[in-house]
């Protein structure tokens, strides 16, 4: 159990060597499902030349370290990784990924994407994005929540319910 | 009993990155929450009843029902954008 699950890192992470990794020496896996979120260079009708993410360290690790529990509880997987960026990010930039591996391939796609929808509404980071205009502050959108739905957990971050 | 506050992005940059504040014994988040809203114009505005906020209590989300102990730490943000 040297490599821990969850990362939270500054520096740009290699996608065939996280592969590689999550499934290094498992020769029960028979699928890997593999997630990256990349920086977009335009957003709500605006152009985006840089980002900001900023996270609540402590926090984001356990909560994180929970969701892959949740999704090992839900979906019968051999091993599940996320790592996520902070601090300045570009266009193009990687800012997230997810590897999910498993026997068969339905339950690493279901639990790749269960915690990517986890992930958008309960881990605590937010985004800054630099545009013409200036900084601001990226809106949570609603479909977030909605994507939450599907796996029967109410997000509540965007539609609160008080 | 003292209670540590945490604020982060919108908020942060508003009150500052965290602060200390003696709370009554039986306080909750929202009784916190309006506590922290006396003490200046900025937290009056960003800690508003009708902004959407999140809370968490010792790292994890909770609701604003949620109890207080002593050496709680509580964080206030704006909904998470991350992924």
């Amino acid at each position: 159990m040297a490599e821990p699950r969850v990362r939270i890192q500054t520096e740009d992470f290699d996608l065939s060597a996280e592969v590689a990794a999550l499934r290094a020496g498992d020769a029960g896996v028979g699928a890997v499902a593999v997630f990256v979120g990349t920086v977009r260079d335009r957003n709500d009708g605006q152009g985006v030349s840089r980002m900001e993410l900023e996270h609540y360290p402590g926090m984001t690790e356990r909560s994180i370290e929970a969701m892959i529990d949740e999704a090992h509880r839900r979906f019968d997987i051999r091993a599940a990784r996320v790592i996520h960026r902070v601090g300045p990010l570009l266009p193009q930039d990687q800012i997230v990924y997810v590897g999910v591996s498993s026997a068969h391939r339905g339950e690493a796609f279901q639990a790749c994407e269960f915690l990517m929808d986890y992930l958008k509404t309960q881990a605590p980071f937010w985004k800054k994005e630099t545009t013409p205009e200036g900084a601001r502050w990226v809106d949570a959108r609603v479909s977030d929540d909605e994507a939450l739905k599907r796996w029967g957990i109410e997000a509540r971050n965007v539609v609160q319910t008080r | 009993m003292k209670v540590t506050v945490k604020y982060f992005a919108s908020i942060r940059e508003a009150l500052g990155p965290h602060e200390s504040i003696e709370v009554p014994e039986g306080s909750t988040v929202a009784s916190l929450r309006a506590l922290l809203q006396a003490r200046s114009g900025a937290h009056a505005e960003v800690l508003a009843p009708g902004r959407a906020l999140r809370a968490a209590l010792d790292q994890a989300l909770c609701d604003e029902s949620a109890a207080l102990r002593e050496g709680a730490e509580v964080a206030f943000f704006p909904p998470v954008t991350g992924g």
